[in-house]
C-alpha cells in the first residue's frame, strides 16, 4: 500500500495544520546533523542555502564547473505565482485549479494546493535577493501571460528568467559557502546512493577531474538531479541533463512514478541535419504575441519547402492559424502538449514547411503592425538575436520556423506529501520528482515547483524526519555498505573500459533517441511500444557488447561518464515505454493513438486510470513491478480539457 | 545560403595541469555550415574515438548560449569571431571552405587549464562567495511589491546581471583583470535597493577576493567588453570604481 502521507482536513489548511504539527530540530541539533543535497539548479541551490541558513551541515554536488551553471539557468519565460497584482481575477485556487487541468488531472491535489500556496512566497523571496524583474514604469512588478491560464500571473526578467532566479538562488548559496556551512563538490558526479538499515546514509561520486571514487556520508540525501528527456538524446536539455542519480535511487528501492509523462514542448528551433546535438527552444511567452501558422493549399506548403515560395508571399488569406481556428477560446495559448499535438497533426498531414516539412511558423508581423517595432524587441530582443544566429534569418522580417522537441520530465521519483521517496531519508525536489505537474506541466511552473520545494517546503518536511536522527552519531565512510557500493561502481566502470568494441556512446544514443522519438513520442500505440521494449533490450545489448571508450576510468574521462550516463537512459527509455503500454489512455504529454476523440483530442479513462503508476524495480532484466497511488479528488471535478470555448 | 566546407583545425591538447601542451592539427571534410562550432568538435571527437584516440575535452553544457560553461579561444578571440555570442552559438558559416581555425583554451593566470581546452574557473566562484549577494535568509522578507524600483534602474541591473560568468573578459584582458565579471554583480546589487544597504562592503569584499585571486587590475582597453558574449558594459566598471572609493573614503 502506497502511503501518500496527505495531512486530513480541508484542502486550503491541510500546509498550514501540518507545518503546525510537524516535529522540528532545535538549532544546537541542527548543527550536528549532515544533508547531502545533489545539484544546484532552482531545487537544489535553494534547498541547500536555505537548510545551511536553517543551521544543518550541506555538503552540496554537482556535476558542472560551478553550482551556477545547472540548467535551470535555461529557463526562459518565466514564473507563475498567485499574486493577483494584475487584479484580473486570480487567487491561490485559480493558480491550484489551472495547474491541475493543466496536468490533465492526473497530479496530487494536495501538492499541487501547497504549491499554489507557497509561490507567492517565492517572488517575494527573489525581490529581497536582488533578482531583477521586468517593472512597469510606476517601479511595481509587470506581469505576462503563459499557455494554459487566462490570467496575467507569470513574472519574468527579459527571457532569461530562469538564469536570474537560478543567480538569486546561487547567490544565497555562494553566501553560505563563502560562511563555510555548505561545503560544494564541484564536477562531482554522484554515481550510487548508499543505504544503511533501509535507509539513505550517503552517496559514491566519481571525481569528474581525477577519476577517483569519493564516499560521503550523511543524515539525509537530497536528490535534486533534474529530468530524464535526454533519453531522446535530441531534447531542449543541457548535454550534460541525465536521469543517473534519479536512476541508482530506484535501483536501490524508490519507486519511480509516472515516467510515460514527458513533455513536448511546441516552440523549438527545427532539426537543421544529421550532425545535431540539442535542439534550442524558443520560450513560450512568444505565443503571447507570436501567431502560429501552415498554409490552407497543400500546393503553397509543397513550394516552400521547395524554395519557390516564402512566407512573407502567403496572403492573409491563404493561411492556416490552426490553433486559433481549433482552439477559438485559448487561440495561440493553449498548453504546451495541445500545441505540439496540433503541429505534428499538421505536418503530418503534408502541411509542414522548412525544407524537411517539420516545422510552422510562428509569426510576428500583426504584433509588429500592433505594438511596433521597439515594444516587440524589448519583450523578445534576446530571443530573436538567438534565433537569428542560429538559422541565419531575422525573424522581425520572416516569420520564425518552430517545432516540438522533448523539453521536461513530469514523471521521476515517486514521494509523498513530505517530498520523501519509498525510501526512508531519501529526498527528491524539482524536476526529478513526478508530484506536481501531472500528465503536463504549464509553462512557468517548472521554477515556481522548483523553488517551491527547495525554498519552502522541503526545509520543513525534512526536519520531520531528521527530529528522530538527532541520537544518531555521524557515518563512518568505512561503513561495509560504502564499500560494497563503491566495488559495484568499480566493477561496473572496468565492465565498461574493458568492452573494447566498435561503436561510439553518441551513435548508439543517437540510436536509442530515434527509436525513443518514433515509438515512445508523440504518438505512442501497443503495437509501437511493443516493439520499443524489444528493440531498447537489443540496443542494451548492443552497448555492453559493443561500445568504445579511449582512455583510462582513472583520469578526466569524458566519453566514460556519457557512457554511464547512456548506460541509464537505455534502461530508463524501457520504463518509459512499459508505462506508456500500461496506460491504455491518452492526458497530456500521453497520447495513445488508440485513445482519441472524434476531434483528435486526448481521451483519457479516469475509472480506470486515475492512478499515479508507480514502479519497483526488482533485479538486472528483470520486469519491474508496478503499482499504483489512487489519486482521489476530494475537490475538484474532472472534466476533458477544454481549451476551445 | 549553407553549404558543405572543408576545414584545417589547429587544436592545443594538453594532458593535465602541470603537463606541457602542444597545438595539433587535423582536417575535416564536409562539415555543415548549418551545424555549430561544438557540433563541429563532435565530429571531430566521434572522427577520434572511431580511431581509439582520446576526444579533445572542452567544456560545454547548455548549447544555447546561457549556462556560460563553454569556453574556447578562436583564431585569438574568445567565443570566435563573431558578436554578442558564446562558443556554443557560433556557427560554421562564419568560416570559409578550406580555412585554418586555431583552437585554444582561455589563457589566464586565473584560470589553470585542467585537460586540452578545459580550464578551472572557480575563481570566480569565490568572487562570489566573497560578497556577491544580497544577505537575505529565506522567509521573512517583504511583499514583492512593496519597494517600487524604476523601470530604469531595473533595466540597467538586468543588463548587469545578464552576465553569465563564462571569463571571456578576464581571458580577453591583457592583464587578465576579473573587472568587467567583478563589477557587474556589483552594478546589479547597487543599482537595487535591496542591495545597496551592503554596497560598499560587497564591493571591497570581491575586490579584495579578486586580488587575492592573482587576477589583475583594469586599463580601460575595453578588450572584455568588446568580447562579453552578453554585452556588459564598461559603464559598470565606473560604477564599481565609484562604490569601491566611496566605500574606501567611508572607512
Amino acid at each position: 500500500m502506497i502511503d501518500s502521507k496527505v495531512p486530513k482536513g480541508p484542502l486550503s489548511e491541510k500546509w498550514k495544520n501540518y507545518k503546525d504539527h510537524q516535529k522540528l530540530v532545535n538549532p544546537a541539533n541542527k548543527r550536528r546533523l549532515d544533508v547531502i543535497v545533489v545539484g544546484t539548479g532552482l531545487a537544489g541551490a535553494s534547498a541547500a542555502a536555505t537548510l545551511s541558513e536553517l543551521g544543518f551541515n550541506v555538503y552540496n554536488f554537482c556535476i558542472q564547473d560551478s553550482p551556477r551553471r545547472a540548467h535551470s539557468i535555461a529557463a526562459q519565460g518565466g514564473i507563475n505565482a498567485a499574486k493577483n497584482y494584475q487584479n484580473d481575477g486570480d487567487s491561490v485556487y485559480r493558480l491550484f485549479y489551472d495547474t491541475i487541468k493543466g496536468g490533465d488531472y492526473r497530479a496530487r491535489e494536495a501538492n499541487v494546493y501547497r504549491l499554489a500556496e507557497v509561490s507567492n512566497a517565492i517572488i517575494d523571496q527573489c525581490v529581497a535577493q536582488g533578482v531583477p524583474f521586468a517593472r512597469e514604469y510606476g517601479g511595481l512588478l509587470d506581469n505576462r501571460s503563459f499557455g494554459g491560464a487566462q490570467v496575467s500571473r507569470t513574472f519574468y526578467a527579459r527571457g532569461q528568467t530562469g538564469q536570474q532566479l537560478l543567480l538569486g538562488a546561487y547567490s544565497a548559496l555562494s553566501r553560505q559557502i563563502g560562511l563555510g556551512k555548505v561545503k560544494i563538490f564541484t564536477r562531482h558526479e554522484m554515481l550510487d546512493v548508499v543505504t544503511i538499515e533501509g535507509r539513505a546514509r550517503g552517496i559514491i561520486a566519481r571525481n569528474l577531474v581525477t577519476g577517483k571514487l569519493e564516499r560521503f556520508s550523511a543524515h539525509a540525501v537530497v536528490i535534486a538531479t533534474g529530468g530524464y528527456v535526454n533519453t531522446f538524446f535530441l531534447s531542449t536539455n543541457a548535454m550534460g541533463s541525465n536521469g543517473s542519480a534519479a536512476w541508482q535511487c530506484y535501483k536501490k528501492g524508490a519507486l519511480f512514478a509516472n515516467p510515460c509523462y514527458v513533455q513536448i514542448h511546441p516552440t523549438c528551433i527545427p532539426v537543421h541535419g544529421e550532425f545535431q546535438s540539442k535542439l534550442t527552444l524558443m520560450s513560450e511567452s512568444l505565443r503571447n504575441d507570436g501567431r502560429i501558422w501552415v498554409p490552407k493549399k497543400l500546393e503553397d506548403a509543397k513550394a516552400i519547402r521547395g524554395g519557390r515560395l516564402k512566407p512573407t508571399d502567403i496572403k492573409e488569406e491563404d493561411r492556416d492559424y490552426y490553433l486559433e481556428r481549433r482552439y477559438p477560446a485559448f487561440g495561440n495559448l493553449v498548453p504546451r502538449d495541445v500545441a505540439s499535438r496540433a503541429a505534428k497533426e499538421r505536418c503530418d498531414a503534408g502541411y509542414g514547411v522548412g525544407n524537411t516539412g517539420l516545422a510552422v511558423y510562428l509569426d510576428f508581423a500583426e504584433a509588429i503592425n500592433r505594438l511596433g517595432l521597439k515594444v516587440v524587441e524589448a519583450r523578445y530582443g534576446n530571443l530573436f538575436q538567438m534565433y537569428e544566429k542560429i538559422v541565419d534569418e531575422n525573424p522581425y522580417e520572416t516569420p520564425m520556423m518552430i517545432f516540438p522537441a522533448l523539453h521536461y520530465s513530469m514523471g521521476g521519483l515517486w514521494v509523498d506529501y513530505e517530498l520523501m521517496t519509498s525510501v526512508p531519508g531519501l529526498f527528491a525536489i524539482g524536476e526529478v520528482n513526478f508530484s506536481d505537474h501531472g500528465a503536463n506541466r504549464l509553462g512557468a511552473s517548472a521554477l515556481m515547483q522548483g523553488l517551491a520545494d527547495g525554498y519552502f517546503v522541503l526545509p520543513y518536511t525534512i526536519q520531520n524526519y531528521l527530529a528522530d536522527q538527532i541520537q544518531v552519531p555521524r557515518f563512518s565512510t568505512d561503513a561495509p555498505e560504502f564499500s560494497e557500493a563503491e566495488a559495484r561502481i568499480k566493477e561496473r566502470i572496468e565492465r565498461l573500459m574493458n568492452i573494447n568494441g566498435k561503436r561510439s556512446v553518441d551513435s548508439i544514443h543517437k540510436e536509442l533517441g530515434l527509436i525513443m522519438w518514433d515509438q515512445v513520442g508523440m504518438g505512442r500505440t501497443e503495437a509501437g511500444l511493443k516493439s520499443a521494449v524489444e528493440k531498447l533490450k537489443t540496443l542494451k545489448e548492443e552497448f555492453w557488447r559493443n561500445v568504445r571508450i579511449p582512455g583510462g576510468a582513472d583520469r578526466l574521462n569524458t566519453e566514460l561518464e556519457k557512457a554511464l550516463r547512456l548506460a541509464d537512459f537505455l534502461e530508463i527509455g524501457e520504463l518509459m515505454a512499459r508505462d506508456a503500454l500500461n496506460r491504455g489512455e491518452s492526458c497530456g504529454g500521453h497520447f495513445r493513438e488508440e485513445h482519441q476523440t472524434a476531434e483528435g483530442e486526448a481521451l483519457r479513462h479516469d475509472g480506470d486510470f486515475s492512478y499515479v503508476s508507480c514502479w519497483r524495480y526488482t533485479g538486472e532484466d528483470k520486469e519491474p513491478e508496478h503499482m499504483r497511488e489512487e489519486l482521489d479528488y476530494e475537490y475538484i471535478v474532472r472534466q476533458q480539457r477544454n481549451y476551445k470555448n | 545560403m549553407d553549404k558543405d566546407i572543408n576545414i584545417k583545425l589547429k587544436v592545443w591538447r594538453q594532458r593535465g595541469p602541470k603537463e606541457r601542451g602542444h597545438f595539433e592539427s587535423y582536417s575535416l571534410k564536409g562539415i555543415s555550415q548549418g551545424s555549430s562550432f561544438l557540433e563541429m568538435l563532435d565530429v571531430l571527437n566521434e572522427q577520434l574515438v572511431s580511431e581509439g584516440k582520446e576526444p579533445i575535452t572542452f567544456d560545454h553544457d547548455c548549447r544555447e548560449g546561457i549556462c556560460g560553461m563553454c569556453s574556447l579561444y578562436i583564431n585569438g578571440h574568445p567565443h570566435g569571431p563573431d558578436t554578442e555570442i558564446t562558443t556554443c552559438q557560433l556557427h560554421m558559416r562564419k568560416f570559409e571552405d578550406g580555412a585554418e581555425i586555431t583552437v585554444e583554451p582561455w589563457r589566464s593566470a586565473g584560470f589553470p587549464v585542467i585537460r586540452d581546452l578545459m580550464v578551472d574557473r572557480y575563481a570566480y566562484d569565490k568572487i562570489i562567495q566573497a560578497g556577491g549577494f544580497v544577505s537575505v535568509n529565506t522567509g521573512g522578507v517583504p511583499d514583492a511589491n512593496a519597494i517600487p524600483i524604476p523601470k530604469r534602474d531595473a533595466e540597467e541591473a538586468m543588463d548587469a546581471a545578464a552576465c553569465i560568468g563564462c571569463g571571456a573578459c578576464a581571458a580577453a584582458c591583457k592583464n587578465g583583470s576579473a573587472m568587467l565579471f567583478v563589477s557587474a554583480k556589483v552594478s546589479q546589487l547597487s543599482l537595487l535597493p535591496q542591495g545597496k544597504v551592503e554596497a560598499a562592503r560587497r564591493a571591497q569584499a570581491m575586490i579584495a577576493k579578486m586580488d587575492e585571486l592573482g587576477f589583475g587590475n583594469c586599463t580601460n582597453t575595453r578588450a572584455c567588453e568588446a568580447e562579453c558574449p552578453k554585452g556588459v558594459s564598461i559603464s559598470h566598471i565606473a560604477r564599481l570604481n565609484r562604490e569601491f572609493i566611496k566605500a574606501n573614503l567611508a572607512d
